[in-house]
């Protein structure tokens, strides 16, 4: 994916960020409008999670372990009556419930994909701005770059969760270092690009001192896309995340995340294929709805994107 | 040529020399005293006193540096304490499923995904144009895993085609070879399908608006002679630079794909060896993978020349 997004030889010129006419452009993007339509689906039966008929996803019940989606569990209450919790996913080997663990796994989704996003874009930037701007730290630090992107990424997350103790803190850290690169090249592109324009030239002339022009002229050229990569890290790193889990060396497997429920689902999938296939469509939805709304940000934002990637 | 082959190969020595510093630190990164990690669990404190000294670890950690680098170079990876033999022993045992897996998916990737991108191209804006473009945005969002999971289950559970999972090497019988190769390589091959075929409709695109795709036409060729010969051959070099650089999504997915077929090459190696905290062995797969990618992008590279004579280095 980083292949098609890695404009580092599109010189972008910005419009304004998603004003007026951009704007309205946007709005008019099915593509932009269905993914958003998806994901905010997901995040709020994330987010509503416990007030969607879930039981506690890491609660385990040996008597119901195993059961096919459907299942109608009599539970006995305290005052001698009793109530039935359907499992609407059924449940896995140990009898937690995979409906509850699915939606509540939306939660980890979104917030590895969210902060790897974040934290690799605004980390990303300020090396690619020091690289495409300090002339001396350019050479080394793009050396450097080179050389981890020669890791293959989900390779280096995998070597890089291995040194630490499991969590989600350990995940995000292992996803972020592989995009580091792929953003520090964009907005390096960028910079050597805007350096030689004539508004730039002249605003050095009248005396702008760096830290200004940086900020005031470099940076907002970088916006839109970097807005466009982050969306599209957005969609790489619930994958990643999902994968690592489902491998069993990512989030703690009593954590509900997607790729935890699959892995959990691994050993009896000939009997049992609902918990992988339920947090499966889940993941695939999601990943899907980020990049439309990447692609739909990447024609309205990155105009000439377009043309090269069709 | 050769010059440029041998400026080419330098160049990979930065490249590599970065990788293989990440991957000497990954020791001294990871929680512990490197030799006791490297001693493994059952060691005794005779053994890593030992260890600290036959690695010179009580050295500056620059000569532990170039200590190291002198046994990898020779081919030394150290001992795995988890199988308990020599990395380069296992890893050579390994290697074979990894080849063949990664081989049979190059060729379906290839044979698939570019008439399908040349297609696209050539009836754009069309039903067909879509569905192509459809499947290759679903491409990237479908998790290796779940494709592997759904094709197991359709064709191995129930319709009871080919086997669940596993792996036979090519001498024990080629059919056996083949009937549990496919379904991982097909696994595997979506998401450089869908990588490929969207390049390469960019690619064909852009040549076909070109003026001597148009006198092509106009004395009388036909359209297939013209999109294979004109188009497709003229659109060959940012296709090739993709099927270099889709060799990192590969082997990303080798490692998941292994998994899910209990295939027993270097992916599923690299899995085991990181959940055992077998450090010796990760860090030569991460070497090994990463060379094998370097290597294979500076191929492309050299490919370029003998696709488009134009480009001269």
């Amino acid at each position: 994916m980083d292949t098609l997004t890695d404009s580092a030889t599109v010189a972008v010129v910005a419009p304004p960020l998603l004003a007026g006419a951009a704007g309205r452009r946007l709005l008019r993007n099915p593509a932009v409008i269905i993914g958003a339509a998806i994901l905010a689906v997901i995040l709020l039966l994330g987010l509503a999670a416990p007030w969607l008929g879930t039981v506690d996803p890491v609660a385990i019940n040996p008597s119901v372990r195993n059961k096919l989606p459907g299942f109608e569990e009599t539970v006995r209450n305290d005052d001698g009556g009793t109530t039935t919790v359907v499992h609407r996913m059924g449940t896995d080997t140990l009898g937690r419930d995979v409906y509850s663990r699915t939606l509540y796994g939306a939660r980890v989704s979104m917030l590895v994909g969210v902060a790897v996003a974040t934290i690799s874009v605004a980390l990303g930037l300020s090396i690619g701005l020091l690289a495409g701007y300090v002339r001396w730290l350019d050479g080394p630090v793009m050396r450097l770059m080179d050389g981890l992107m020669a890791i293959p990424a989900i390779l280096l997350a995998i070597a890089l969760v291995s040194l630490w103790t499991a969590g989600v803190a350990a995940v995000i850290v292992a996803i972020v270092i592989p995009e580091i690169p792929r953003v520090v090249r964009l907005v390096r592109a960028i910079v050597l690009s805007v350096r030689e324009e004539p508004y730039v030239e002249a605003a050095i002339s009248v005396g702008t001192p760096t830290l200004p022009l940086v900020i005031r002229h470099i940076l907002p050229n970088t916006l839109p896309p970097l807005i466009v990569q982050a969306t599209y890290i957005v969609a790489s790193a619930i994958l990643v995340e999902a994968i690592l889990s489902f491998l069993g060396v990512g989030i703690p497997p009593e954590t509900p995340t997607w790729g935890n429920i699959m892995a959990e689902g691994r050993a009896l999938f000939r009997i049992f294929p609902h918990n992988i296939l339920y947090p499966g469509i889940f993941l695939a939805l999601t990943v899907l709805a980020v990049n439309m709304l990447g692609d739909g940000l990447r024609d309205t934002l990155d105009p000439r994107m377009k043309l090269r990637h069709g | 040529m050769f010059a440029y082959i041998g400026r080419r190969l330098l160049a990979t020595i930065p490249v590599m020399t970065v990788v293989a510093v990440f991957v000497f630190m990954m020791l001294r990164l990871a929680s512990g005293d490197p030799a006791a990690i490297i001693a493994g669990n059952a060691a005794t404190a005779q053994d890593i006193v030992d260890i600290r000294q036959k690695l010179g670890l009580d050295r500056p950690i620059v000569t532990q540096f170039f200590i190291w680098l002198g046994h990898v170079l020779t081919g030394d990876f150290g001992e795995s304490f988890f199988y308990k033999k020599q990395v380069a022993e296992i890893i050579a045992d390994r290697a074979g499923p990894t080849l063949a897996l990664a081989a049979c998916t190059l060729v379906i990737s290839v044979l698939v995904a570019v008439p399908l991108g040349v297609v696209a191209a050539y009836r754009r804006g069309t039903w067909l144009d879509r569905v192509v473009m459809g499947f290759s945005v679903l491409g990237f969002s479908v998790p290796v895993f779940v494709i592997g999971y759904a094709l197991i289950y359709l064709f191995a559970i129930k319709l009871n085609w080919l086997p669940v999972q596993g792996y036979q090497p090519l001498a024990e019988g080629i059919g056996g070879f083949f009937a549990r190769l496919i379904l991982p390589s097909v696994t595997l091959s979506v998401i450089y399908i869908a990588l490929i075929a969207r390049i390469t409709r960019t690619s064909v695109l852009e040549v076909l608006g070109e003026d001597y795709i148009r006198t092509a036409r106009a004395k009388g060729l036909s359209s297939r002679v013209v999109l294979m010969r004109h188009a497709l051959r003229n659109a060959a070099v940012p296709i090739v630079t993709v099927i270099g650089i889709g060799v990192a999504l590969l082997i990303g997915g080798v490692v998941v794909t292994e998994s899910v077929f209990s295939i027993p090459g270097l992916g599923r190696l690299t899995v085991d060896a990181v959940l055992a905290r077998d450090y010796p062995t990760v860090q030569a797969v991460i070497l090994l993978f990463s060379l094998a990618y370097v290597l294979i992008n500076l191929l492309v590279d050299v490919a370029y020349t003998l696709l488009d004579p134009r480009i001269r280095y």
